[in-house]
């Protein structure tokens, strides 16, 4: 298949997806419990014509599809809609994406160089004392809960040792983000080392590493060169979904180091009953994911060539 | 080819080569691999390595290349020219690919998948030869593609392996194994995964090359009519012991080990066997199949036919032998006399029972009455049951057999596969390759099935081995009289069991006939390529056959 086939394919499947997701996610929102526009005046009730009037404004009194549309029309036009309080969901989202975006890649990255090194690290000695260390640091890695981490790596590099900042963006990349980022980061990196051990592993028990060997190729450009690339295909796609995960997952982190994020926003949205935010926001996150995915997809036919002619 | 009398040194001296693998950190006895090995490999001279698995002569070369695991204890020395390869303290690397390269059994998966060929050709040449610069490496990769009769070398550098079939991968090993010029190729198998007809052309291949590259090349092979082929001398291998050498035309002739005859009389050939079929070809068949054509759609949305129009039957009691190479939809056909394989159009009919519009109730009854022998035994088998289990299942399943009435019978089935029937208690993996085939068979035929489906149930074996599951085989087959549908393809097993064969080739069958007639007085001139092309094991009719189908192409 030629690589603008795929490209073509790749971008109207990730149309079908974000139509289907966002639909769910606006019908879910309408469907929670309680009315929106009484909550808005506390406890005095609105007047009778401003709640009609802002019924009438946000189409609540229609079937959900037809909101559903409205709010795609509008999105087309590059409209994310307003809140009940008539903010720009899009302002808000424009002041809080970059924090979460920064702090979601510094993770990823951690995940990619530092798994990706752990796990090369652990299959090329398999069996002995360092890949034992490995697995048994990935296991504890992924049983403790986050926000322990959080708060004791706070507390211990933040709070004690002075290392980084505790709390805030005011010392902007990379210190203010190190810190929760590697505690975000610390599950999936987990699962990286171990994919990439079992990965590396089995390339190397494959037939063509007995070839370069009988090629007489150094051990280091066997492993740098032949083993790497086909061990990261299958953690790729691992890598993929994590990045989707870390984005949304931040609302722990963004909470214990009171970072301004979208992770915040959506926290607070949910529980102001913000329909509009909330679908703004979640539907933001699924665009990257799904953007992210997309290029990982091709990357993957980068690196791999049977993708690419299958 | 009889250069082996040159006075000049030896190339590679090995001189009591052996070869240990520690088993489960030492706690279990250690397998001695190979024993006191010892040979000369003279320039420009083939030495084929024979014998079966297990034997040793592959760990042998590998311990040669250096490609043993940490496990092997090597003992012994092989001198190339001014080195030892065996010397633990020496520096091998920059030997290995550059003096002594190697190619193997699997061409497609000994190539590097995400990696060009014209890459991997490049990497060995940066390796070996530091002054040679990019484009002239360029050149020398193409003309090394030119040299293994590769089409288009300038193109082809630019594809990936899967992109190439199997007999071209090994083509771009050869000419990575001589990029180098190397004094010595090791080729272990290098055609026991190819089809018979590509087999052929990499044979053509190798033995072109012995005129033009001065390396000498170390052959390991089980196969007979390979060593025929192309070996000048031969050692032949048993339980790590080299039990005979000799130059290959006294071996065939004169062999002086009681293994070694052994060995080439298990060796199937080709108009030895004189049976006649006693199957009545007016009785109706057990198996129909009527105009069947079955189609996939492959990735790109594309239509492959697999079966095209094909027609065929089988009668009570009667062997019909499926032949031809991989891709020719023999195995397809195969599943779908099971119902396994869904039919595009055309009709198949199994003990009166027709696939695709009888009920599922008639069609769990028609199960019934097929067996199945598939290639791999092992893979084929609960590795969590005994044998006893895996034969009686049938019988519990579908003749409702409990207790001492179940065990009787599975007893009784394993005796008939010559097999102790107190064995019913073992697991698959404490019995041999050849042992998993007989219970495979004993299984097949327990619910005594009118139609006995066997997809190349010998092809996994040695030959020894082979030759006593396939007169077995036709020995259950004459007692139990079942109608069977054989695929293989390997003709001289075909012509020893069956009694009609049908070559199928690109999804057709192309000739259908009575075993003598398509065998010997074949019509079709894919059959009579498949003929040519599988080497009979005898030097002399060998390259007798050789010097015909050259003058023949020219």
């Amino acid at each position: 298949m030629t690589a603008a086939r795929l490209v073509t394919r790749r971008v109207v499947e990730l149309l079908v997806v974000f139509v289907g997701v966002s639909f769910v996610i606006y019908a879910m929102v309408f469907a929670l419990p309680g009315d929106p526009i009484a909550a808005l005046g506390g406890d005095r009730p609105l007047p009778a014509n401003v709640v009609a009037q802002l019924r009438e404004q946000f189409h609540l009194d229609e079937p959900v599809w037809r909101q559903y549309l409205y709010w795609l029309s509008a999105l087309l036009h590059g409209d994310l809609g307003t809140n009940f309080a008539g903010q720009s969901v899009a302002d808000k989202l424009a002041l809080r994406w970059p924090v979460t975006i920064t702090l979601a890649l510094t993770a990823w990255l951690i995940e990619v160089v530092v798994g990706v090194a752990l796990g090369l690290w652990a299959g090329l000695r398999r069996g002995r004392a360092a890949d034992k260390a490995v697995l048994a640091g990935t296991i504890l890695a992924s049983s403790i809960p986050v926000f322990v981490v959080a708060v004791s790596a706070q507390l211990l590099f933040g709070v004690r040792l002075g290392w980084f900042p505790v709390a805030g963006t005011a010392a902007g990349w990379p210190m203010s983000y190190l810190l929760p980022a590697a505690c975000v980061a610390l599950f999936g990196l987990a699962s990286v080392a171990r994919l990439m051990r079992g990965s590396v592993i089995d390339t190397l028990h494959s037939d063509f590493v007995r070839t370069l060997r009988a090629k007489g190729l150094p051990r280091k450009e066997i492993v740098g060169v032949h083993v790497m690339r086909n061990s990261a295909i299958p953690v790729l796609t691992f890598l993929a979904v994590d990045l989707g995960y870390l984005l949304g997952g931040t609302v722990v982190i963004e909470g214990v180091f009171n970072l301004p994020g979208v992770g915040n926003l959506l926290f607070q949205a949910i529980r102001a009953h913000e329909g509009p935010t909330v679908v703004g926001v979640s539907t933001a996150l699924i665009l990257v994911f799904l953007v992210t995915n997309a290029l990982v997809d091709l990357l993957h036919a980068v690196l791999d060539p049977r993708i690419r002619h299958a | 080819m009889t250069d082996s009398t040159a006075p000049a040194a030896p190339v590679l001296t090995v001189r009591d080569l052996s070869v240990t693998f520690r088993v489960d950190g030492g706690r279990s006895p250690d397998v001695h691999a190979v024993r006191g090995l010892s040979y000369d490999l003279h320039r420009g001279e083939v030495l084929a390595i024979v014998g079966e698995s297990g034997s040793g002569k592959s760990v042998s070369s590998m311990a040669l290349m250096g490609l043993l695991p940490r496990t092997a204890t090597i003992a012994g020395s092989a001198r190339l020219g001014d080195i030892d390869l065996l010397d633990p303290h020496a520096d091998l690397e920059p030997v290995r690919g550059a003096r002594i390269a190697m190619i193997f059994q699997d061409p497609v998966g000994a190539l590097d998948p995400v990696f060009t060929i014209g890459y991997q050709l490049d990497e060995m040449l940066r390796r070996h030869v530091p002054g040679m610069g990019r484009a002239a490496r360029r050149a020398r990769a193409v003309e090394l593609l030119q040299m293994v009769e590769l089409p288009d070398p300038e193109q082809r550098l630019r594809f990936y392996p899967h992109q190439l079939s199997g007999g071209q991968c090994q083509r771009v090993m050869i000419a990575m194994a001589l990029a180098c010029d190397p004094e010595v190729l090791v080729a272990d198998e290098p055609t026991t995964a190819l089809d018979v007809t590509v087999q052929q052309e990499v044979l053509d291949v190798l033995r072109r090359l012995r005129a033009r590259t001065s390396a000498a090349i170390v052959l390991i092979t089980h196969d007979m009519g390979v060593v025929a082929d192309l070996a000048d001398r031969v050692v032949v291998m048993r339980h790590g012991e080299a039990v005979e050498q000799a130059p290959v035309e006294d071996l065939f002739v004169r062999p002086t080990a009681a293994y070694t005859r052994q060995l080439l009389d298990a060796v199937p050939r080709i108009g030895t066997a004189d049976r006649v079929s006693d199957a009545d070809q007016r009785e109706r068949p057990v198996l129909a199949v009527q105009d069947l054509v079955v189609e996939y759609r492959n990735q790109r949305g594309r239509h492959v036919r697999a079966i095209d129009g094909v027609t065929l039957h089988v009668q009570p009691g009667e062997m019909l032998a499926l032949v031809g190479e991989s891709g020719s939809g023999k195995s397809t056909l195969g599943r779908c006399a099971l119902g396994l394989a869904p039919l595009t159009s055309g009709t198949v009919e199994v003990v009166g029972v027709r696939l695709g519009e009888s009920s599922r109730a008639a069609l769990r009854r028609a199960r019934t009455s097929i067996g199945v022998v598939f290639q791999n035994p092992g893979g084929s088998m609960n590795p969590r049951y005994t044998i006893g289990q895996s034969v009686g299942e049938p019988l519990r399943v579908h003749a409702g057999l409990r207790g001492a009435a179940l065990e009787r019978r599975v007893g009784a089935l394993l005796e008939s596969v010559e097999l102790p029937a107190s064995w019913a208690s073992r697991y698959p993996h404490e019995l041999s390759g050849g042992q998993r085939q007989r219970v495979s068979i004993a299984r097949a035929i327990a619910l005594e099935p009118a139609l006995l489906i066997a997809d190349e149930p010998t092809s996994a074996l040695d030959v020894s081995v082979q030759a006593t599951v396939l007169e077995l085989f036709r020995e259950v087959q004459q007692r139990f009289r079942f109608a069977c549908l054989f695929i293989s393809h390997d003709l001289a097993v075909v012509d020893e069991l069956a009694d009609r064969v049908a070559v199928m080739h690109r999804g057709k069958v192309v000739e259908a006939g009575d075993r003598r007639s398509v065998l010997q007085a074949p019509e079709h001139e894919y059959t009579r390529r498949l003929l040519a092309a599988a080497p009979v094991p005898d030097p002399v009719e060998q390259s007798a056959r050789r010097r015909r189908r050259l003058a023949g192409a020219a």
